[in-house]
Parts: structure tokens; sequence; C-alpha cells
């Protein structure tokens, strides 16, 4: 499932070898099959992938350019766009330093029950985002274990920008460790093993030797967790209360546009989210081209 | 040197001889781990059940299976279910044809399956309901022949099919391009059918991975919130999903009832994540003597 851990396996043909397959009698299937596999398959991607992509730009240039701008620039749009980011720029950097610190504690040492502890970083996945929002709602919301003592000290997190970055932390939270955790793995530690030995301290062995290692895994953990923060709508929406210009990210913001009727606008904004997606899916194709190919230079 | 790093990953026999703790940070890393990891998320989720607890069994009880509540359970877990054969399928064809074939555009469709992971849920629930809404590109079509998708229940299949789509093509995928062609060839040569090959040889190799993404797509399928409820129509006892169901107990001010269900739907994924380890476990164990040659 990890871009960087398939990258690993060197042995494997990249896209573009199908032919050879096709070529070997004994792995060959009739025309006919391969046509009628083909065909199901693609028509299936285009009916489900391709276009509910296509209808979000259609629908969102529907009544012209001048609207579609507007919708971008109206001050609602604008401080969504902005709270999406604050989510983004908390979330990201603290669950990459965790994920950093969680792959350097699990991959270069051994202790008992770190199966359970990877079991236990994985959680925030398995879990639905609206459950996920409602914990927060639990500890901090009025009726909450910290809600009295919070509104006695005049602090607000449910339905105001603290709540929004926690739900957004919660639902990125394995992002980085998942990807750095295999691969550091499967690095093994003789390297830094051999650092340490001559005399780098623990820092300078993570700094020059383990980072250059796995910044390819580190990079695609970022781009997906950051994906998955400026995406984020059930958690959010627990948490956020709806108010216009203050708590409303770019998702919320599309959802409330949508549910007024006001289409356009509604997909404007949508388009912006799917252009991040689409960079996205860019970023993390040259990610793993660029990983794969430090692998194939690394290999005599 | 390096290719010494990349062939160690399983080095049994040096780990006997390396005395434990060599690197320095041990202390200070797994102390932040589990730190944050508690702060976080243990923290936080044991409220949910703490919560349940405190307001007594029957309350629980009554909340967690009040009839639209049960409703909601059966649509959830039904449609998850029916969404995740699907992919199952069409998942399976689509890594095939990664795999073994080629056509144009190839790289393209590569990258565009993980589509649904990179676009926001919310996104993805408009434009579905845009392309099926009577209409839409697709709605239009469909209605002459009266199916109806928006705001029905098969307008959530649909949503959970889009969602859990790449769970599938990806856990296949790296299993069928690591997967040595001599079995296949071996059966060729004792006289195999192709259909014969496939069923017999390729598809028992392809299991434990099959049963992997079938069972990511379901877990995910069953919390989805975002791209669903735009085309539900969230109709009381006919279109509407369990985490719907938190949300509107939420917004009633109904605690008690919204950590109920959130404790039923915790536990279920729970019991599906020691499940996904488990054949995560096998499917690496099956794979591991063809890959590591």
């Amino acid at each position: 499932m990890s871009g960087a851990a398939s990258a690993f396996s060197l042995g494997v043909p990249q896209a573009g070898s199908g032919g050879r397959y096709q070529r070997n009698p004994a792995t060959r299937e009739a025309p006919w099959v391969r046509f009628t596999l083909l065909t199901l398959g693609l028509a299936f991607f285009a009916l489900f992938l391709v276009m509910p992509l296509v209808a979000v730009f259609h629908e969102a240039l529907r009544k012209g350019w001048e609207l579609y701008f507007a919708s971008l620039v109206e001050a609602d749009a604008v401080s969504a766009i902005k709270l999406t980011l604050v989510a983004a720029l908390v979330s990201v950097p603290l669950n990459l330093v965790f994920g950093v610190s969680a792959a350097w504690a699990i991959a270069k040492h051994d202790f008992r029950g770190k199966q359970l502890l990877i079991t236990l970083i994985d959680l925030p996945f398995s879990v639905s985002p609206v459950v996920a929002g409602l914990v927060y709602v639990l500890l901090f919301g009025a009726q909450g274990w910290f809600g009295p003592w919070l509104q006695a000290h005049d602090l607000k997190i449910i339905f105001a920008v603290p709540g929004i970055v926690l739900a957004t932390v919660f639902v990125t939270f394995p992002f980085v460790a998942r990807e750095l955790i295999p691969l550091m793995q499967a690095q093994g530690r003789d390297e830094e093993e051999a650092a340490t030995v001559l005399g780098a301290s623990g820092w300078k062995t993570f700094w020059l030797v383990t980072l250059p290692n796995v910044k390819w895994g580190l990079l695609y953990g970022v781009i997906l967790c950051n994906a998955r923060a400026m995406g984020e709508f059930g958690a959010v929406s627990v948490v956020s209360g709806h108010i216009r210009g203050q708590t409303n990210t770019l998702p919320l913001h599309v959802e409330i546009l949508y549910n007024e009727y006001q289409f356009a606008a509604a997909f404007a904004v949508a388009s912006l989210l799917a252009l991040l997606a689409l960079v996205t899916l860019v970023l993390k194709q040259f990610v793993e081209w660029n990983a794969h190919r430090t692998l194939k230079e690394a290999t005599p | 040197m390096s290719s010494a790093v990349l062939d160690a990953p399983l080095g049994a026999p040096i780990k006997t001889r390396r005395p434990r703790r060599v690197l320095p940070g041990f202390g200070p890393t797994m102390g932040f781990t589990l730190f944050y990891l508690s702060l976080l998320v243990l923290i936080p989720l044991s409220a949910v059940f703490i919560k349940s607890a405190g307001h007594g069994l029957d309350a629980f009880w009554a909340a967690a299976t009040a009839p639209r509540v049960i409703a909601s359970y059966k649509l959830s877990f039904g449609a998850s279910l029916l969404a995740a054969f699907i992919n199952l399928l069409f998942g399976l064809i689509l890594a095939w044809s990664l795999v073994r074939y080629e056509f144009p555009g190839k790289k393209i469709v590569d990258a565009l399956i993980d589509l649904p992971f990179a676009l926001p849920t919310a996104v993805a629930g408009i434009a579905l309901t845009a392309l099926y809404a009577g209409n839409g590109w697709l709605g239009r079509l469909l209605e002459p022949w009266g199916v109806k998708v928006a705001f029905t229940p098969l307008g959530i299949l649909v949503a959970l099919i889009f969602i859990g789509l790449p769970f599938i093509v990806r856990t296949v995928q790296p299993v069928l391009e690591d997967m040595e062609t001599e079995l296949e060839e071996a059966a060729a040569s004792l006289g195999a059918h192709r259909w014969q090959t496939f069923r017999l040889v390729v598809l028992p190799t392809l299991t434990p991975a099959l049963l992997t993404g079938f069972a990511l797509a379901f877990a995910r399928a069953v919390g989805e919130y975002g791209s669903v409820i735009f085309i539900a129509g969230n109709l009381p006892m006919v279109s509407e999903i369990t985490p719907l169901m938190i949300i509107s107990k939420l917004e009633q001010y109904d605690y008690v009832g919204a950590t109920a269900i959130a404790a039923v739907m915790l536990v279920f994924s729970f019991a599906l994540l020691l499940l996904i380890n488990g054949l995560q476990a096998w499917s690496s164990r099956r794979n591991g003597e063809g890959a590591r040659k």
C-alpha cells in the first residue's frame, strides 16, 4: 500500500513492462479475454474515478470564469482558505516530528510490544472521522470532562480553531509514521551503528546517515498527510460549529455553499480542493520515481 | 556498503551478535511517542468508553439499539460489504490490467487510481451527487430506466465504491508484480488451461492480499461520512448511515446516544483492525518466499 515500501522491492518491473507477460505463451490470455478485461476495468475506472473529477470542473465553470473567480476571492472563502492552511501548518509538522521520533524508537531499537505499538499508531485510520470529532467534544465540549474548567477560564476549544486543529491532527496522525517505520526497518541499523561507533552523536547520525536514506519516504508521508489535513471533512465538521468566516475550513465552506444551493460557488471552491488532490498525485508520482531511481543507483 | 544495507532487512543472524541498544535516543523518542500517542489518541478514545459506561448499561443499550440506529447499522454494513465486493472484482481486474497488459495512458490510470485517497471526501460527495442527480450526466441516462441513484441507498453504494477502490488495487498490485511466472509456466507445461492456471495457481497466491484489501475497503466504508451524506438523501430508516446518526444525535445535544453509537463503531473498528493486521501478517508470510529470492 505504501509507495515507498513497494518501491523497495527492486525485482519489481516498473509500469511499462506488461508486454513481457503477453510475449510468454504461458502467461498470455486469449485476445478476447484481454480485450474484455481491459474494457471492463477501464470503463469502471472512467465511470467511478474520471467522471466525478471532470464533473467538479465542469460544474465549477458552468456559470463562467467571472463567477468562478468571484467565489474564490469572496471574504468567507478567503478566511476558509486561511483556516485550512493554519490547520495543515500546525498538524503536518506535529505529526512529522511524531513520525520521525516513533520510527527511530521502533525501527532502530528492540523492545517488547513493538507490534502492539505499531497497531496503536494505526488506530486513527480505522476510526470513523465522525467518531474522531466526537471524542474531542466529549473531552472539551460544554458537557465534556474539561468543559466546565475551560468555561471558567474563558477558553474555547470546541466550535473554535483549536478544536479544528486537534481533529485534523487526529485524522492525519499515522501518515508519516507508517511511511517511515517499514522503510527504516528495511534499511537496518548497520550504517547508524557504524557512525555511532566512529564517534558521531545521535543527532549527527540521524541528520547525516538516517535522514538522507529516508528522505523520499519522509516526503511521501508529508505529502499524503498534508492532503488529508487540508481535505478532512467529517471530523472537522463535528467540532467546527460552522461559524462562517471563523471556523469554516474549505471542505466545510463547500458544504455550506452547496446546502444554500449556490452550486457554482460550491463547485468553484471544490475545484480548488480537486486541484490540490491532482497536485498531490503528481508530487506523489515524482517522489516514487525518485525513490526508485535512488535505489537503482544504490544497487550495483 | 549500501548494498549490504539493502540486503540486510531480515538479517536474523546479525541480530544475535548485536548487543542491545547500541544507538542512542531510545529513551526520549520512545517517551515522546508514548506521550503524544496517549494524549492525542488513546485518552480521547477511552473517553468514549468511560462516558458510555457512566450513563449506565440500560441507557447505553437503549441508545445503541434504537430502531432507527439498527436500521442505520444494517444500511452501513450492508452497503459497505456490497461496495467492497464490487471493488474486489473490479479492483482485481484493474490491478491485473496495470501489471499484465500494455495500453495507452497506463501511467495516468495508475496515478489516478489513488484519487479517492487524495480528493477531499466532501468534493467527491457533491461531484457524485451532481453526476447521478436527475439532471446529471449519468442520472439523465438512468432515469428513463426507472433507476434512481442520487438520494437513495444506491447512491450510498456508489459513494462507497468510489472511496474503496484504491484499497483493493493497491494491495493486490504489488503482490501481482512480485509474482514469479515460473509457477504459471509449470502449470501451462503440465497442460493446464489458462483459466485453470488462474483459478488454481494465481488466485490462491493473491487471496491474502485480496482479503486484506477487502477488509481495508470495508473498514473505511463503514466509517465514511463526507462522500456519502450529500448523495444519500438521509431519510430516517431508509438512507441514514451510522456516522450520520452520531451527528444527528449530537445536533440534538443527545450525548448519551451519540456516545453509545460511537462505542459500538469503535469496538467494530478495533475488531477489524486486528483482523487486518492478522491478514497482513499472513500475506507477507505467504509472499515472503517468492519476493526474497
